[in-house]
């Protein structure tokens, strides 16, 4: 339990898949400028990588891993090197099936989310936290808790950014750095207040 | 014959590398590039498979632009970058396999690398083989120089090295000089990206 305890805190804060992998930065930023976007879109990640991390483990040591066929009578199979294409597939498939889901039971998280979705399938975070799952090792509860606090950092990050971005509109800039470099200079600052809590153990 | 600044192979060159290169300008693909800017060795890994990557998947998709049909194009987009990528890393466990370790997950990454993506839909669908393969080289070098530049200066000031040999003499250290540690984390690079945009918007509003 401790240990679950201890990889969600990490996922969340000091190991930020935004902030320390970079991660996702594309869509982080190009939407980060509005509170409301960034909210919609961090939600949707969250939603997504609780999903598909999970079964891109239940897929991967199944399916995949050195000797993962056995039930199927094939023990000295490696199929590792097919798991970028079988993730990516998984991912979209996966977003495909959730906007399915929501449009036809709940038009109110559709139209909160619905628009991010197909956005989803390229982020690279969602890929990223499916790679990192398998170098890692986890079992399978510390997938689902890693999926969890991976999506929750990235939306924390997301709407942080948001809310900075908004107090800065009235800031004196120089002119060269204005727009993006200002936003990676911020992003700067903000990593280094996630590494902070890299002093709390539990 | 034509003058070389006017053919458009020389153009789509002078595009990628300079006008519109693609961190500053595009804020493309800016996701695995930070990661292996700790050291230049692993930049300049990166950045050789990433140009190794779009150069090929740029010229495949340009030789079937005709046969794909157009509703499952992003499908066939993916899978050959998949395939390229997946050769990629596959030849770096084999054959550099200390860096691929250091690379880690991020090789894989470049599937979802949108510069990638972003050549194949906008370039290689309208543009014969050739040119498709120059501009795909073009645009992976000028990747890779801004990877390599930022990963010169992590290395130098976090460690005082260059490609791993010492740079910064004994005696500076003896005198009292520090690595700066925070090159070696993650706001470094973030911070540097920003002192990189700086100085080009200035240098190209001055011309």
């Amino acid at each position: 339990m401790e240990n679950l305890i201890s990889i969600f805190v990490n996922s969340v804060f000091v190991g930020n898949i935004l902030l320390a992998y970079f991660l996702g930065m594309c869509s982080y930023l190009s939407v980060s400028k509005n509170l409301q976007t960034s909210l919609g879109l961090g939600l949707a990640v969250t939603f997504v990588m609780t999903i598909t991390t999970p079964a891109n483990w239940l897929l991967y040591h199944y399916l995949l891993a050195p000797g993962a066929l056995s039930w199927a009578g094939l023990p000295d199979v490696n199929l590792g090197f097919l798991k970028l294409v079988l993730f990516i597939a998984t991912i979209a498939g996966i977003v495909q099936i959730v906007e399915m889901v929501i449009d036809r039971y709940s038009q109110g998280l559709y139209n909160a989310l619905g628009v991010f979705l197909p956005l989803i399938t390229v982020n690279c975070a969602i890929l990223g936290a499916a790679l990192f799952m398998v170098e890692r090792r986890y079992t399978f509860a510390e997938t689902m808790v890693y999926g969890f606090g991976s999506g929750l950092g990235w939306l924390l990050a997301i709407v942080a950014m948001a809310t900075i971005m908004q107090k800065l509109r009235y800031a004196d800039i120089p002119e060269g750095l204005q727009g993006f470099g200002i936003r990676m200079i911020v992003t700067g600052l903000m990593a280094m207040a996630f590494m902070l809590f890299s002093g709390i153990t539990l | 014959m034509p003058k070389l600044s006017k053919s458009p192979t020389y153009k789509a060159i002078a595009e990628a590398l300079w006008q519109s290169n693609p961190i500053s300008k595009q804020i493309l693909g800016i996701c695995s590039a930070l990661a292996v800017t700790v050291q230049l060795k692993t930049a300049l890994v990166m950045g050789l498979a990433l140009t190794f990557v779009v150069a090929f998947s740029n010229l495949v998709i340009s030789l079937l632009r005709r046969q794909i049909p157009r509703n499952i194009r992003i499908i066939v987009e993916v899978a050959v970058i998949a395939t390229l990528v997946i050769l990629a890393d596959e030849f770096l466990k084999a054959f550099m396999y200390d860096v691929s370790k250091q690379l880690s997950v991020f090789v894989g990454l470049i599937i979802t690398n949108c510069i990638v993506m972003g050549r194949a839909e906008t370039f290689a669908m309208g543009n014969p083989p050739w040119r498709s393969f120059v501009d795909g080289l073009a645009n992976g070098i000028g990747y890779a120089s801004i990877l390599v530049g930022v990963a010169f200066f992590r290395e130098l000031l976090g460690s005082g090295k260059l490609f791993g040999f010492q740079i910064v003499p004994e005696s500076f250290y003896a005198a009292g000089y520090h690595d700066m540690g925070l090159m070696l984390l993650a706001p470094g690079a973030f911070i540097m990206i920003g002192l990189f945009v700086w100085l080009e918007h200035t240098l190209l509003k001055d011309k």
